[in-house]
């Protein structure tokens, strides 16, 4: 059985023990969203370029939901699991009856609850403190949380598959993690960037996420390019990280 | 009874091969030692054993189980400590017993686990913050508290101080007084020779003897020395009379006792007979090492430690 409550008892309380990880993945988008919604005066005026929606509306949050999925896939998952094949965790693991794929089912329901929950908190003191609207098409912002963050842990899965070591993954999330947030909107928006620039972001699992996650705040239904690009991902990486997972 | 019963053991690393035809059976409840130089195959034996790695040709038994066919319900019987196998920096001593308990059918108590390996007052310490010993001994819980029949010790002293190391053998002592039948890995002759009521030597993947400690250097015919220091004028003809002695040399005021058999009662005899007070004795008797370097012809490799 892979699914083991203790195994996953125990990993939130690593989890919660590294204070880093937690702030880079909840508390910090959260406080960029509340922090620059209430002191950048021109983040709360209705902006043409928007189509009229204001920047906190549906861009600033969405960006903020994509760091913290982003950083919980790209980085806090592949980093975790590459320290427990250098130390040998799994392998110790592979010696009792349970199977290390355990550890890996409890690291993955320990992202998804912590970037479900961060998104929750994310859309709610946005709502209460800067008045963002609540997703208008909460259902298909639900389906393109879930896709995106699959697409995203998968690439995950398939770095701390690939890294040697834990030092290897470190710098090569990095390496991979920042361009892929820049083609995501995270610095300059989709709507402002070049348009080959944007063709690119198009193609990127960052840049269709975070376009998704934008339209199904807006109200507006995700263009279908875009979840194929996030499904297309998912099936990528997902496979190679299958593929050449070691557990030693 | 045999409780592992390994046959033709072969296994090979791309064209290398490392295990080469082991055959051994290990009985219940004692302490068998795989002992031999780095890379001789002992780790791979033990994990084919344990059912982390797939054999290449031969079979093993573990109380009738196929370490591959039946790895799920041999794992809860059998616990193992591995050579370099770490614990997430910040697991306290107690979450990491409790967690490996959960894992088992019919755990043992962890907490009196916990208190028999002394880490009683390290429960709420994280990993990280243990030093080795401690951590090794925690590594051998670890490996005790799923209740196991068989236990897989894989070089638990190394890099230990002396001190720690002898903590550490008293542990596994007390481990096979539980009556856990213990398959000890390791390169140190002296532990061997403490710890092990049979041992296999092995050596380029075959096994070299198998015996008792005591078995193995008694195969090994070599000289013995006696050295002391009379507390009064003595006779060398004394002790060449005796047919355990080969010879008598004298360095200074010390005399060195060369011979077989039972030299030490031959010579301490023969000196109390003549009332010779024997000061600062000491024996030299043929060790695992000398046993090692007979049964292989070259010396143990120690270069790697």
């Amino acid at each position: 059985m892979l699914l083991q409550k203790k195994l996953i008892l125990t990993e939130t309380k690593l989890f919660l023990r590294e204070p880093a990880a937690v702030f880079f993945v909840t508390v910090l988008p959260v406080a960029l969203l509340l922090v620059l919604g209430l002191s950048v005066p021109g983040f709360r005026d209705a902006d043409p370029n928007l189509g009229g929606e204001r920047f906190i509306d549906a861009q600033f949050p969405a960006m903020m939901v994509l760091l913290s999925v982003t950083m919980l896939a790209l980085s806090t998952l592949p980093a975790t699991l590459v320290g427990y094949r250098e130390k040998g965790v799994l392998r110790r693991l592979s010696t009792t009856p349970v199977r290390p794929g355990s550890l890996l089912v409890a690291q993955i329901t320990i992202s998804a609850v912590v970037g479900v929950v961060s998104t929750a908190v994310t859309l709610a003191l946005g709502h209460v403190v800067l008045d963002v609207p609540v997703p208008r098409m909460l259902a298909a912002f639900a389906g393109v949380l879930l896709l995106g963050a699959v697409a995203l842990f998968s690439i995950g899965l398939w770095l701390a598959a690939v890294a040697a070591s834990a030092r290897v993954v470190q710098g090569v999330s990095a390496a991979v993690m920042f361009p892929l947030l820049f083609l995501g909107g995270m610095w300059l928006p989709r709507d402002l960037m070049p348009s080959p620039l944007r063709a690119v972001s198009d193609f990127t699992p960052t840049g269709a996420f975070g376009q998704a996650l934008r339209d199904t705040m807006g109200g507006h239904a995700p263009s279908p390019a875009h979840l194929a690009v996030l499904a297309g991902w998912v099936l990528l990486a997902g496979i190679s990280a299958a593929r050449m997972f070691r557990w030693e | 009874m045999s409780v592992i019963v390994v046959s033709d053991l072969r296994k090979q690393y791309d064209q290398k091969v490392v295990v080469d035809g082991l055959s051994f059976a290990v009985e219940e409840g004692e302490i068998f030692g795989i002992l031999g130089p780095n890379g001789a195959g002992k780790t791979t034996t033990v994990e084919c054993i344990a059912g982390l790695r797939k054999p290449d040709g031969g079979s093993i038994s573990v109380h009738g189980l196929d370490p591959q066919r039946d790895a799920k319900k041999l794992h809860h019987i059998l616990g193992m400590q591995l050579q370099q196998s770490e614990m997430p920096d910040k697991l306290k001593v107690a979450e990491a017993l409790e967690l490996y308990a959960s894992f088992y059918e019919n755990p043992a108590d962890w907490r009196e686990l916990m208190a028999d390996v002394g880490l009683k007052d390290k429960a709420d310490s994280a990993y990280n913050k243990l030093s080795g010993g401690q951590k090794q001994r925690l590594s051998i819980a670890l490996a005790l508290v799923g209740s196991p029949k068989v236990a897989i010790l894989d070089e638990l002293t190394t890099g230990l101080d002396p001190a720690a190391r002898r903590d550490t053998w008293e542990l596994i002592e007390h481990v096979r007084d539980r009556g856990i039948t213990v398959l000890l890995v390791t390169h140190f002759m002296e532990e061997a020779e403490r710890l092990c009521d049979r041992l296999a030597l092995i050596d380029g993947g075959k096994i070299v003897a198998l015996d008792t400690p005591a078995g193995l250097v008694s195969q090994v015919d070599t000289e013995q020395k006696v050295r002391f220091r009379p507390a009064s004028a003595l006779d060398d003809t004394l002790l060449t009379a005796l047919p355990e002695v080969s010879s008598v040399e004298r360095h200074g005021q010390q005399v060195v006792v060369t011979g077989t058999g039972n030299l030490v009662h031959a010579v301490t005899s023969v000196l109390a007979q003549h009332q010779i007070v024997a000061m600062d004795l000491r024996a030299e008797q043929a060790s695992l090492d000398d046993a090692f370097i007979a049964l292989t012809g070259r010396r143990f490799d120690h270069s790697a430690q």
